[in-house]
C-alpha cells in the first residue's frame, strides 16, 4: 500500500489544524455551556433529551459546514496556488493525492467530532451527573455522523475536480438535502401508477446517496440501542459510496488539464 | 550512444478557446529536440511563446494534443519518470504555513527516505541554498527570492539527475539572480542536466551549453548561443573625446551620440579607416574601437518581430 496518500493526509490535516479550523470547538463548548445552564432549570429526563439533541445537531452541522467548505476548496485551492505543480512533480499520482486529500479532511473532521463529542459528554454528566447504560447510543450516533461527513467529503471533493467552489458548495449541498429525502422520492414514485415513473423513482433512490440511514439522533435521545445490523449497513453503504465517488472524482481530475 | 536526458518528439498543445469552446488555439506546435546528459539547456522565447507549456507537459500537469515525451528513457506518463526530475514552477508558491524545513522534509518524504536522513537531506540543501538561518521560519514571511530558492531546494532535495526550472531567475534583483545562477552552475559542475526557461537571455548566454528559441509556439533553432547567433561583425563601434573648442567633423555630427563628455558612432566595418582618419584629422581623443556582433538578444527580437510579421521559421541552427 503506498504510504502517499498518507504523506498528503497529514499535511492537510497540518493545513486546517494551523488555519485554526478547530476554533469552531470553541463555539461549541460555549453553546454546550450555555445550554447545560439553561437547561439545569428543567428536569433531569427533559434536560438529557435536550443536550443530546442539540449536542448531536450541533456536531453535525458543525461537522457539514466543515466538510462542505474546507472539502470544495481542498483541489482548487491548490490549483490556485499552484502548490499542486511541485506535488505533482513529485511521484505522486493524481489519485494518490485526492485520496490523501479526502483522509487528511476526515481525519479533521474525526479529531473535531471527537473532541465535541467529549463535549457532550462533559455536558451530559453536568446535567445528570451520570451515565446510562443507553448513552451508548450516542457514540453509535456519532460514527453515523462521521460517515455521513465522510460521504459529503467525498461528494465536496468530486464537485471540486471540474467546478469552481461556489458551483461545488451548491451541488454538495443540493446533493445532501436530495439525499436526505431519497426515500421520499422514492415513495412518490411509488403512489403514481406509471411504470416509468415509478423505475425513475427508484433509479434516482439508488443513485443519490441515502443520507436519511445516517440519522440516529432521536435514537440516542431517547436512549434506544440501534441495531448492530443498522451499524454494518451504513458502514458497507458509505464506504462504498465513498470508494465510487473517489474513483468518478480520480477519473474526472486525472484527465484535467492544471492550467 | 546513450539516451538523452529529455527526447521531446511532435509535441503539440491546442487549448479550446471562447465560449463553446469550439476554437482550437495552438500554443505548442510540433516541437521535437533533444537535451544530452550534462547539459545546462535554455529554452528561450517571450511570454506567451510556449515555454510554460511545454514545461507542464513534461510534468504531466497539462496533456499534450500529439507528440511523446520522455525523460531519461521513461515516457512522461511513467510516474517513476518523476523520481529522476526536479521542478521550479514560474513564480512558485508553497504552503505558507509551512516553515522551509517542514516544506523539504514533506516532499523528500515522497521519496521514502528514513526520517535520519531525510533530517540530514534537508539541512543539506537549505545550507545549499542560503538558507540555513531561516529554516524554521514560515514560508509567508519569505521574500520573493528566498521563495524562489527554496522552490530550488524541493526540487533537488532528493538528488535528481534531470532539474527542470521555469524562468529561475525572474523577479530577482540582481543579487538573487547571481545566487540563482550559482547553483545552477554548481548543478551543472555535478554533472546534473538543468533545463530551464527564461526570457533574460544574458543569463542564458552565460550559463547554457545550448539553447532553443521558441516562438510562438514553434520552435525557431536549436544550437550553442555562439553558434545559433551568426559571429559575423555587422559594425564597428567608436568612443572618443574631442579636445575642449573643436567641432565634431561633419560627416560624424549627424551620426554621432553624445554620452557626457564622450562621444559614440557606429560605422560599417570598410569605414572604419576613413573614420579614424576624419577623426585623428580633428585632434579627437580615441578611447576604443570595438567590433559589434548580434547578440542572442538581437536574434530573439529579429524572430519576435518576424513572427509578428507572421513569417516562416527562421532556418538558423539545426534541431538534434
Amino acid at each position: 500500500m503506498s504510504t502517499i496518500p498518507g504523506v498528503v493526509a497529514i499535511n492537510t490535516f497540518r493545513e486546517a489544524v494551523r488555519d485554526r479550523v478547530l476554533y469552531n470547538l470553541i463555539f461549541f463548548a460555549l453553546m454546550m455551556i450555555g445550554a447545560s445552564i439553561l437547561v439545569g432549570e428543567i428536569s433531569i429526563g427533559i434536560s438529557r433529551l435536550v443536550i443530546i439533541n442539540l449536542g448531536l445537531s450541533a456536531i453535525s452541522i458543525f461537522g457539514l459546514v466543515m466538510a462542505i467548505f474546507i472539502g470544495v476548496g481542498l483541489v482548487h485551492k491548490e490549483i490556485e496556488k499552484r502548490t499542486l505543480y511541485t506535488l505533482l512533480s513529485k511521484p505522486v499520482k493524481r489519485w494518490e493525492f485526492l485520496v490523501g486529500k479526502f483522509g487528511g479532511l476526515l481525519l479533521t473532521l474525526t479529531v473535531n467530532t471527537a473532541l465535541m463529542t467529549i463535549g457532550l459528554g462533559a455536558a451530559l454528566y453536568y446535567v445528570s451527573r451520570s451515565f446510562l447504560r443507553t448513552d451508548a447510543s450516542i457514540l453509535v450516533a456519532v460514527y453515523f455522523i462521521l460517515l455521513e461527513l465522510g460521504l459529503v467529503t467525498a461528494l465536496a471533493l468530486f464537485f471540486s475536480c471540474f467546478s469552481s467552489p461556489m458551483l461545488s458548495t451548491l451541488f454538495t449541498l443540493g446533493l445532501y438535502v436530495a439525499g436526505i429525502f431519497s426515500t421520499d422520492i422514492r415513495d412518490i414514485g411509488m403512489l403514481t401508477r406509471s411504470p416509468a415513473t415509478q423505475a425513475a423513482a427508484r433509479a434516482i433512490y439508488y443513485l443519490l446517496p441515502n443520507f436519511h440511514n445516517f440519522n440516529a439522533i432521536t435514537a440516542a435521545a431517547h436512549g434506544e440501542s440501534i441495531p448492530v445490523s443498522l451499524i454494518w449497513q451504513n458502514t458497507a453503504y458509505a464506504a462504498s459510496y465513498v470508494v465510487l465517488v473517489l474513483a468518478a472524482a480520480s477519473a474526472v481530475f486525472s484527465g484535467r488539464d492544471l492550467k | 550512444m546513450s539516451t538523452p536526458a529529455i527526447e521531446i518528439q511532435g509535441l503539440t498543445k491546442d487549448y479550446a478557446v471562447g465560449f463553446w469552446r469550439k476554437q482550437m488555439r495552438r500554443s505548442l506546435d510540433n516541437l521535437t529536440l533533444q537535451v544530452q546528459e550534462g547539459e545546462a539547456f535554455g529554452f528561450l522565447g517571450p511570454n506567451g511563446a510556449g515555454k510554460t507549456t511545454t514545461l507542464k507537459i513534461l510534468m504531466s500537469l497539462i496533456f499534450p494534443t500529439a507528440g511523446t515525451a520522455r525523460v531519461r528513457g521513461r515516457s512522461i506518463d511513467d510516474v517513476r519518470m518523476h523520481r529522476e526530475i526536479g521542478y521550479l514552477p514560474e513564480q512558485p508558491y508553497f504552503y505558507d504555513y509551512l516553515t522551509a524545513r517542514e516544506l523539504l522534509d514533506y516532499y523528500a518524504r515522497f521519496f521514502g527516505y528514513p526520517a535520519a536522513e531525510r533530517r540530514q537531506r534537508v539541512a543539506l540543501f537549505l545550507e545549499r541554498v542560503g538558507l540555513a538561518s531561516a529554516g524554521n521560519v514560515q514560508l509567508r514571511k519569505f521574500s520573493k527570492g528566498m521563495l524562489q530558492r527554496v522552490g530550488i531546494a524541493q526540487a533537488i532535495v532528493h538528488d535528481p539527475q534531470v532539474i527542470f526550472l521555469d524562468e529561475p531567475m525572474s523577479g530577482l534583483d540582481p543579487v538573487g539572480r547571481r545566487e540563482v545562477r550559482n547553483i545552477i552552475l554548481d548543478l551543472k559542475r555535478q554533472g546534473r542536466t538543468v533545463f530551464f526557461s527564461t526570457h533574460i537571455l544574458s543569463d542564458a548566454e552565460m550559463l547554457c551549453d545550448r539553447v532553443a528559441v521558441l516562438v510562438g509556439g514553434k520552435l525557431q533553432g536549436v544550437g550553442a548561443p555562439g553558434e545559433i547567433v551568426s559571429m559575423e561583425v555587422y559594425a564597428m563601434e567608436i568612443f572618443f573625446e574631442m579636445r575642449s573648442g573643436r567641432p565634431l567633423p561633419g560627416a560624424l555630427a549627424a551620426h554621432a551620440t553624445k554620452m557626457g563628455e564622450r562621444f559614440r558612432v557606429e560605422v560599417p566595418e570598410a569605414q572604419l579607416y576613413p573614420t579614424l582618419e576624419q577623426l585623428r584629422g580633428c585632434e579627437a581623443r580615441i578611447l576604443s574601437v570595438a567590433p559589434l556582433r548580434p547578440t542572442l538578444e538581437d536574434y530573439f527580437l529579429k524572430l519576435v518581430a518576424r513572427d509578428k510579421a507572421n513569417s516562416l521559421p527562421a532556418e538558423v541552427g539545426s534541431a538534434r
